[in-house]
């Protein structure tokens, strides 16, 4: 009995353990696939194998032009919404007006970067890993390799490379979007012209401000990439596993962008 | 590179593999010769599409060594290994042809990537090749709206399309009706014939291993059982070649004590 006992206390640790080294090994796959993408867009051509333009360019249409309606509408919306309880919570102090700074601030700063990333996460991290996925499931990976097409080079680094420029464009249309809704909701309820409103944003922020959020939206965009395209890679299993994939690698880069959305924020207001 | 024309094209000695801590393939020593047609045969879990793995530099080895052409594939150079692929085409099971691009681009994927041609010329050769697998007019379709053997088809195009010294089949004629399967193997022959190629092929299909082999390696658990012509492997006497060729079920004894304690999970 008493080995029995020893058994079920160390098992949890194991399990622990395992997953501990499992996580460490998963980090290491990500940097190492973000360090192989750099290489192949920065020396590629050197070697006679480049990342393809019209690859990245079909890459930032599906990335970038076609999230841009939905990233505009949520924008706008997050900046309705900032601007409600905004004023909801400046009434109390009779400082209602205040409400434009607190908007710039936070919508340059945090949430135009933030609902991209979300929204990139969701439409493209997952599309990533599900294209990837089947490819890898129906031997179209071993076929690139075999044909000496590497596939981060053919798959993951025209992505990178999109999501890199695609991200923080369509964080500026959402940082536009957001104060527009902003300045639709104060003009409504507080009567404030839009001339006004542009004009106390526009003191209210200095560059600063856009630049933290554009940071932020290329540390997203590097997430996004790295996780969608590395669950795609290692998917084992068939139809179930190029689902469950799909299904992390939204989870998990969300779940990170929240994280390193964080910690930037701390460091960057240092 | 140093080699001669009558050096063998596959050399594989002593080669070991695992897959985690399960043993897959166990001292296989194999070789191919400049022109051969070479069958791997085996049954479900013989460890035959491993050792294709292991063939075209997939997996690497446990241990022992695999030269493909003169090139030792786990100690190759990035650059080396690059070049050896350029002269390796590979038919996949299923095809493994891009869904998002037309038979055509799926084709002319190889030529696009290494070598600096015009699309004109690209666009010939592409429609050579479609000739050769008999698919002409066929370029412009998608791998979805072809049927499993032009699938199969489009799949030889696109590994030969490089003109290769070194071509691979994966069971070319799993999924396909007999008719269609005998019109591959006609093309296998054909592609010899015309290109020069040496070819292996894994089947588990007798009648298309014996119709086109040269030499027939057997695989059982891991290990290859014989290497011989035809004749050699229908008349050899080993029990589980015998199995095998007549499609035999596996006598496997059961010990009483080891059934109960696998049922008991024990």
């Amino acid at each position: 009995m008493a080995d029995a006992a020893g058994q079920s206390s160390a098992v949890p640790i194991e399990h622990l353990g395992r997953a501990a080294v499992a996580a460490v090994e998963e980090f290491g796959y990500y940097f190492l696939l973000w360090l192989e993408s750099l290489y192949w867009l920065l020396f590629g051509w050197m070697k006679k194998q480049p990342v393809r333009i019209s690859a990245m360019a079909a890459q930032m249409v599906t990335i970038g032009i076609a999230a841009t309606p939905i990233v505009t509408i949520l924008a706008f919306t997050i900046g309705v919404m900032l601007a409600i309880q905004g004023i909801a919570t400046l009434e109390t102090f009779g400082a209602e007006e205040q409400v434009v700074m607190g908007i710039a601030l936070s919508v340059t700063r945090e949430f135009a970067a933030l609902i991209t990333a979300i929204v990139v996460a969701g439409r493209s991290g997952s599309a990533l890993a599900a294209r990837i996925g089947t490819m890898q499931v129906s031997q179209e990976i071993d076929a690139l390799r075999v044909m000496s097409i590497n596939p981060v080079r053919y798959l993951a680094a025209p992505v990178l490379a999109a999501m890199m420029v695609m991200v923080p464009a369509l964080t500026l249309i959402a940082d536009f979007a957001a104060l527009l809704g902003g300045a639709v909701f104060t003009n409504l309820e507080l009567g404030l012209s839009y001339s006004a409103y542009l004009d106390r944003t526009l003191s209210s922020l200095v560059f600063d401000d856009v630049r933290q959020g554009l940071i932020k939206s290329l540390v997203f965009a590097t997430i996004i990439t790295v996780i969608g395209v590395s669950n795609g890679f290692q998917v084992t299993g068939g139809a179930e596993g190029v689902g469950r994939a799909t299904t992390r690698a939204v989870v998990l880069s969300i779940s990170y962008i929240v994280v390193a959305d964080m910690l930037f924020t701390y460091f960057l207001n240092r | 590179m140093t080699r001669t024309e009558t050096q063998p094209v596959i050399e594989v000695s002593a080669l070991t593999a695992h897959y985690g801590s399960r043993k897959i393939l166990e001292g296989i020593d194999f070789h191919v010769e400049p022109g051969e047609i070479r069958i791997i045969m085996g049954g479900s879990g013989s460890g035959k599409s491993t050792l294709l793995r292991h063939l075209l530099g997939l997996n690497l080895p446990t241990s022992g060594r695999v030269r493909l052409l003169g090139v030792d594939v786990a100690g190759a150079s990035a650059t080396e290994l690059h070049e050896l692929r350029r002269n390796i085409g590979v038919a996949f099971q299923g095809g493994a042809l891009f869904s998002s691009m037309t038979v055509g681009e799926n084709i002319k994927l190889p030529l696009r990537e290494h070598a600096r041609l015009d699309e004109t010329t690209m666009d010939i050769m592409v429609r050579l090749k479609l000739e050769v697998v008999n698919l002409a007019g066929f370029e412009h379709l998608m791998p979805a709206q072809l049927s499993g053997g032009m699938i199969k088809r489009a799949a030889v195009a696109r590994a030969v399309i490089m003109d290769p010294k070194l071509l691979f089949f994966d069971e070319p004629s799993a999924g396909l009706d007999p008719v269609v399967s005998a019109e591959l193997d006609e093309m296998i022959l054909r592609l010899r014939e015309a290109m020069n190629m040496s070819i292996v092929v894994v089947t588990h299909e007798l009648e298309s291993a014996f119709k086109i082999a040269d030499r027939i390696t057997v695989l059982d658990h891991g290990r290859i059982l014989m290497t011989g012509t035809v004749a050699e492997v229908q008349s050899c006497p080993h029990p589980r070649v015998q199995d095998l060729l007549n499609r035999r079920p596996r006598r496997s004894e059961v010990n009483a004590e080891d059934y109960l304690r696998r049922l008991t999970g024990g």
